[in-house]
């Protein structure tokens, strides 16, 4: 038996919760966030434009933007499929009339791009703002951000060609997005209440134990094509215990734990610089391959220099018309190597 | 293929006995050239033994035994040989994997646990999942702030900044929770995409956490919990990756912002030296290098709540704010990709999960689902932790389907493929719950098959 009486406990449990709430609680632990400090960091922009900062930037200066900043990646049109999945595209006229996006119904474009999946404009400014460009995020000025949007609008003909986008109008802007009534949060995968239909899940089995089903129908099996596609499977097994992997494919790579090769540690700089985004050793993704860079200035007793000052200052027209936006937080001591 | 399937330890003839008399007569008439061919090719056979794990044996015991091996006969190591433990080198196959041409930036991209590998419910860390949005850093702790602030200044009484020292000093709690991307097993939605476990399923880790509950940080600032029903979590890499959190999890105290991780702190891939836990959500929420929380009254569409991390559903609307991760499981031993070594006794095993709450059974099927009998679990059986089962079967070298279906303590029963198309198509990418077949083969191979 307890020596306490049932009353006297829910006060020092009701006690304890109350401290736990207290306010202040930790003595000497964190600090006020000064104004500048909240106004440096908190730059979330939500779907009724709290956040939004001033400012306008209209098509041609998105234009010009997108073509220096993003469309190495993005394809001049925001059309590219070559790093990212297009921005721009299967989207009509009569989605903006109906904010529906008719080729998600229908299953009729071969893939989602941006501007078929987002409702909300809020999101497209939210995200350019705070992640692109996609080696340099950050780096945008709200006009500048405000100029990409009008141009992507554009694009996909939810705004003229000769349209301002602002922070006074992009409310208005918001009732044209093809895909605006694209969304629903009718489902149980919600952990609140807030949005969802309760946490009532849509699909519902029972635990059948005996003789469930008449037979079993085996509806796919891996393709042939994709039975190597992950290299030796053996080697990607312990070669110890119940069971061993299969050898398919090509021998795998050498093992990691082995010390890295001179070529290997370039390698890893130009992943870890961001370099390979864009450029493969052996291909073209959006520029050059490294291979293809080195044929072409074999020989050149000036090469180091010249590429080092493309490579920080950009360049175009020399592998086509793709250009290369200038990189100049890379260092001296990234590019001897 | 054969050579896969016999076993190490057993006792066999010595090779030369393997030769039948007729053979022996052969190489005998052939005369020394005939001898040196011989030996050269019983020599290349050896050779190509030694890559498969097979050894003969002679008949009077296994030269193991017989013989004591190197590591018996002479002085190890010393201590500190390695300042940080390694695996094995012949561990060196289990390591994190990308699936060829899932992504093409590798910044933006996955890499996969070996599933196939592993033991127990705890991913060791250097084998935890990786999903960046915009590559990773190696953040400075000492440089690294956390801040609180509302969506309105009202909304709290103070809004804050946390260093890390500080936040290690506050109250903290250790717990063990898995980890699963929303995209797992989403290559699978329309058929059978990917040969092994590894990639079906590697997007998923359970590791302890140590951290902060949210709750306690949100209270020191005076947070008004009955205006801010959401919060948003904030990244401090270039994508800065924002999600929304319902609040009623964060009062709940199971919200964490954590630093430690299986005893250590967060590797670097994985927030160091600050995430947010969210069991039971989707990994995406699980905000890495964690810099701000923002408390509000409405939720925030983000890129990975408004772009991304949407499911498609076949009227073409997409589902928005699907966060939860359903009950779930998959055998992990034996797996695709697999040869059986042999006909008789195996240790089936596997991990189950679910994102609202512990595991309560998990029933296993050998005949593709027809019928079913109920695995052992493994402790601990943890609120949205991986649980480990296991079942005995004896393969008697016929074709069979092997099968796992887990329940949890809501009473969902892990769905079939064709009860989940049903409802959601096959082009939602996320939250693909099915239950995984795999195909046993008289070969003894194991292979990625799809029962409806």
């Amino acid at each position: 038996m307890s020596r306490f009486s049932k009353p006297l406990i829910i006060l020092v449990l009701a006690g304890l919760a109350g401290s736990a709430l207290a306010f202040d609680n930790f003595k000497g632990l964190g600090r006020p966030a000064t104004p500048a400090e909240i106004k440096a960091w908190d730059i979330d922009v939500r779907p009724d434009f709290k956040g939004l900062p001033k400012g306008a930037g209209n098509v041609d200066l998105g234009a010009e933007v997108f073509e220096a900043r993003c469309a190495s990646c993005h394809g001049s049109f925001g059309e590219s499929n070559e790093v990212f999945t297009p921005l721009v595209g299967g989207t009509t006229k009569d989605d903006i009339k109906t904010g529906r996006v008719k080729s998600l119904q229908d299953g009729s474009a071969p893939q989602r791009t941006t501007l078929m999946k987002v409702a909300t404009i809020s999101t497209l400014f939210d995200y350019i703002n705070r992640a692109m460009p996609w080696t340099e995020p950050k780096s945008l000025k709200p006009d500048e951000v405000y100029g990409i949007l009008a141009y992507l609008l554009n694009l996909a003909e939810i705004v003229p060609a000769d349209f301002e986008l602002s922070d006074r109008n992009i409310a208005e802007v918001q009732q044209r997005m093809p895909n605006r009534n694209g969304m629903t949060t009718d489902h149980g995968m919600w952990p609140g209440k807030g949005i969802g239909n309760g946490g009532r899940p849509d699909v519902r089995n029972t635990a059948c134990m005996h003789n469930c089903k008449k037979e079993v129908q085996l509806v796919s099996t891996l393709p042939d094509y994709a039975a190597d596609a992950h290299g030796n499977l053996a080697e990607q097994n312990r070669e110890v215990g119940q069971a061993r992997g299969k050898v398919t494919g090509a021998p795998a790579e050498k093992a990691a734990t082995e010390p890295l090769s001179e070529n290997a540690r370039v390698s890893q700089l130009a992943s870890a610089t961001g370099c390979m985004a864009c450029h493969g050793v052996n291909n073209k993704i959006v520029g050059p391959g490294y291979n293809e860079v080195i044929a072409k200035y074999k020989g050149q007793a000036d090469a180091e220099a010249r590429l080092t000052q493309k490579v920080k200052a950009g360049g175009a027209g020399v592998w086509g018309s793709v250009p290369m936006p200038p990189h100049p937080q890379l260092s001296e001591r990234v590019f001897t190597k | 293929m054969t050579d896969q399937r016999q076993k190490t330890g057993r006792l066999r003839l010595a090779p030369e006995n393997f030769l039948s008399e007729e053979e022996v007569a052969a190489v005998a008439s052939q005369g020394a050239s005939g001898r040196r061919d011989f030996l050269r090719k019983s020599f290349m056979a050896a050779a190509s033994a030694m890559a498969a794990p097979v050894v003969a044996h002679a008949a009077d015991g296994d030269p193991n035994i017989l013989g004591n091996p190197p590591w018996t006969t002479s002085l190890g190591l010393p201590v500190a040989a390695n300042p940080y433990g390694m695996p094995s080198k012949y561990e060196r196959n289990l390591v994190r994997r990308e699936s060829p041409g899932l992504t093409r930036v590798s910044a933006a991209s996955v890499a996969f646990t070996p599933l196939q590998g592993l033991f127990g419910i705890i991913t060791p860390s250097g084998l935890h999942f990786e999903r960046h949005h915009q590559g990773w850093h190696d953040v400075d702790p000492s440089k690294h702030r956390l801040m609180i602030n509302g969506s309105e200044p009202g909304f709290l009484k103070q809004a804050k900044v946390y260093t890390m020292d500080d936040i290690m000093r506050l109250p903290s709690v250790s717990r063990i929770h898995f980890i699963e991307c929303g995209a797992n097993t989403g290559m699978e939605w329309g058929n059978v995409a990917v040969p092994t476990v590894q990639y079906s399923h590697g997007m998923l880790s359970c590791s302890e956490f140590t951290g902060v509950p949210l709750r306690l940080i949100l209270e020191d600032c005076g947070v008004d919990f009955k205006k801010c029903r959401y919060i948003l979590a904030e990244g401090a890499d270039g994508s800065s990756m924002t999600r929304t959190i319902p609040m009623e999890m964060v009062e709940s105290g199971e919200v964490l912002v954590a630093y430690g991780m299986n005893g250590e702190m967060l590797r670097p891939e994985n927030g160091y030296p600050l995430r947010l836990v969210v069991p039971g959500v989707q990994g995406v929420s699980w905000v890495k290098w964690l810099r701000r929380i923002e408390v509000g009254d409405k939720p925030y569409a983000t890129k990975d709540e408004a772009v991304h991390y949407i499911d498609l559903m076949p009227d073409g609307l997409h589902r928005q704010y699907t966060s939860i991760q359903e009950c779930k499981s998959v055998i992990t031993t034996p797996s695709g990709g697999q040869m059986l070594l042999d006909t008789g006794f195996y240790n089936v095993t596997g991990l189950a999960w679910s994102g609202r709450g512990k595991i309560t059974r998990v029933d296993v099927s050998f005949d593709g689902g027809i019928n079913w009998k109920t695995a052992r679990l493994e402790t601990p059986v943890l609120s949205k932790a991986l649980t480990r089962f296991n079942i005995d079967w004896i393969w008697d070298g016929k074709p069979a389907i092997l099968q796992s279906r887990a329940i949890d303590e809501t009473g969902y029963v892990q769905p079939t493929y064709g009860q989940l198309r049903a409802v959601r198509g096959t082009k939602s990418i996320y939250h693909n719950n099915a239950i995984q077949s795999w195909k046993v083969s008289e070969t003894g191979e194991v292979s990625n098959v799809q029962v409806l």
